[in-house]
């Protein structure tokens, strides 16, 4: 399908995700729910530093850090992996294929549909409390703030196109679950998520700082919190989106091979 | 509108025997078998003409209608439905056919059938007063009624067809393929989606493509059959002339007003099949038939008589076993 002609039917596609992604209101707090490990980190990583600050980080410190991270979680979330490993195993895949618009772009629309709901319920709460205890620990540069955008952005499609990627291993494999799962084990780790970056050691930061990981949560996180002056966050910007660049690329090419050994299963 | 030629779809499965030390064994090393799901067929189909796919289980048919709609790459061979190659999926392509799968759903599952055909319009480019105007129709045809604003999970399997088929036909495609359109359905649903079907190709013409386990499907609606076994081609032309020249018998069902001898009967010429009080059945050639008629009508007391041809299942059954007969011949 023509770019003219997605983007005439986007609106619709964005309209009907939206009512089937509030059609379950318990389904989607319990969502919500589900992604609160920030906070959870936050508890321990406070209690931590209770007495002595760790690394650059004292107790309000912390709480700014936790507090934008489940805000860009929130925002740069993606789950498309899993929907299209059920599609492409069970062959119902096969329904968007029929569809002369991109299954891609279904997907986008859908993970872009999710988002209003999951930011009503969650965003006010984590921006105010943000703003009120921990106001001086958030970065108050409109600069920074406007790479800060396009960080947000960046981690958002990124974390989208390895999704695709690694959905599209379930045409390779028998599930791509579990490679989901192993990049998830790296992600938790290595992005920021679970420790910031900066409390790594320097020799483990060397590598971190390359991997595409800390670009999907980290760096937004670190503009917010005011971690990077205007010249490092424009550096940084950059690496993040080479990163969307080589995941476009591999989506890409990981969709158009892994399309030949579609087989449709289930009838 | 369709042309296939030396069509061939091979699929490599792995195979493992049951068991714990095959399981293990099967981390190591993996054995895997080539499958011939379509081997070598060649057609063609004209603009307007309404086929069946006829076949065993696992015999091709559905990967043959995959192959068609662009869903499944082929291994070989080439196709071309309306001047496209399905493989491309091209808008054109898609925007020019329909596929409708009984066992899978383009439904949204949460969301009433109203949205997923909004979708369908948006999708499919469709002008909203055409849209509007082939809703109505499709919603009068079907006798949809209130289903459309009902969410899809809270519809019965007959009353999802109905609303699967109305999807599929928003923006009137010129090629239907169906698949198993009737599997699972209750007897009147499935007459219900039969003479839809029947009826809205009368109406609005188009090249249909069926593929049905129920003869019944195949016999109401496709003059013509393509039969499909082990996926290879073994017939292509009219039903009635498969069903004449497999079974070229007839079955004439006799009812009498008193108890007739067997021996009676069997002086009439043909296989007495079934020799009850007050009926009969008689296999007879159909070249034969006329005569065992009236000689029945003239010498029995024949109060009811019916001639039938023998049950399409029969006759398939029948082809397909002859196909493993001469395999296992070539075989041995």
């Amino acid at each position: 399908m023509s770019l003219r002609s997605t983007a005439r039917a986007f609106p619709t596609l964005l309209r009907v995700g939206f009512a089937d992604a509030v059609a379950y209101r318990a389904e989607m707090l319990v969502w919500v729910l589900a992604t609160t490990m920030p906070l959870v980190m936050l508890a321990l990583w406070t209690a931590v530093a209770r007495d002595a600050p760790v690394g650059r980080y004292g107790q309000p410190e912390f709480l700014a850090y936790f507090l934008a991270t489940f805000i860009v979680r929130q925002i740069a979330g993606s789950w498309a992996s899993w929907e299209m490993n059920f599609e492409i195993r069970n062959g119902t895949l096969a329904m968007r294929l029929l569809r002369p618009i991109h299954p891609l772009w279904g997907y986008t629309a859908e993970a872009l549909a999710a988002m209003p709901m999951r930011l009503v319920v969650s965003l006010p709460v984590a921006a105010i409390a943000l703003a009120v205890v921990s106001s001086r620990s958030v970065t108050h540069d409109p600069v920074v703030w406007a790479l800060w955008a396009a960080s947000i952005a960046g981690a958002w499609l990124l974390t989208l196109l390895v999704n695709f990627v690694v959905g599209c291993a379930a045409f390779f494999v028998e599930s791509s679950v579990k490679v989901m799962d192993a990049w998830l084990v790296l992600f938790f780790v290595l992005s920021g998520y679970l420790i910031p970056i900066d409390l790594f050691p320097a020799g483990v930061r060397a590598v971190v700082d390359w991997l595409p990981f800390r670009f999907q949560i980290g760096l937004p996180v670190e503009l917010m919190t005011g971690t990077h002056g205007r010249a490092a966050a424009l550096g940084l910007l950059a690496r993040q989106w080479a990163w969307v660049a080589v995941a476009l690329g591999a989506t890409t090419l990981a969709w158009r091979r892994g399309l030949q050994r579609f087989a449709a299963h289930g009838g | 509108m369709i042309r296939v030629r030396g069509l061939r779809k091979h699929y490599k499965v792995h195979e493992r025997p049951p068991g714990l030390a095959a399981a293990l064994r099967s981390v190591v090393r993996r054995r895997y078998r080539t499958i011939a799901a379509v081997d070598g067929i060649d057609f063609d189909i004209a603009e307007g003409e309404r086929v069946g796919f006829l076949g065993p289980n696992g015999a091709g048919k559905t990967t043959t209608l995959k192959v068609l709609s662009g869903l499944v790459h082929p291994t070989s061979g080439e196709v071309a439905v309306g001047g496209h190659e399905p493989r491309r999926r091209s808008d054109a392509f898609l925007k020019s056919i329909t596929l409708v799968l009984g066992q899978k759903q383009q439904l949204l599952w949460d969301l009433p059938p109203g949205e997923t055909f909004e979708l369908n319009r948006a999708v499919y480019g469709v002008p909203r007063a055409q849209f509007e105007e082939t809703l109505k129709e499709l919603v009068s045809l079907l006798e949809l009624g209130d289903l459309v604003t009902k969410p899809t999970r809270t519809l019965s399997l007959g009353e999802r067809m109905k609303c699967e088929l109305a999807a599929a036909l928003i923006h009137r495609p010129r090629v239907l393929f169906l698949d198993e359109p009737t599997i699972g359905l209750d007897v009147s649903m499935q007459v219900t989606v039969r003479d839809f079907v029947k009826r809205y190709n009368e109406r609005n013409g188009g090249t249909l493509i069926l593929s049905s386990h129920d003869m019944e499907d195949v016999a109401r609606l496709c003059p013509r059959v393509i039969v499909i076994d082990r996926g290879k081609l073994v017939y292509d032309g009219e039903l009635q002339e498969l069903v004449t020249r497999i079974r070229p018998d007839k079955r004439v069902v006799l009812r009498f007003s008193r108890p007739v001898d067997r021996a009676d009967l069997e002086r009439l010429g043909g296989a007495v099949v079934r020799h009850d009080a007050g009926e009969s059945v008689l296999l007879v050639h159909k070249d034969a038939v006329n005569a065992l008629v009236g000689t029945a009508l003239a010498g029995l007391p024949v109060s009811d008589l019916t001639v039938e041809n023998p049950p399409l299942e029969e006759v398939m059954s029948e082809l397909f076993a002859r196909g493993r007969t001469a395999r296992e011949g070539a075989a041995t």
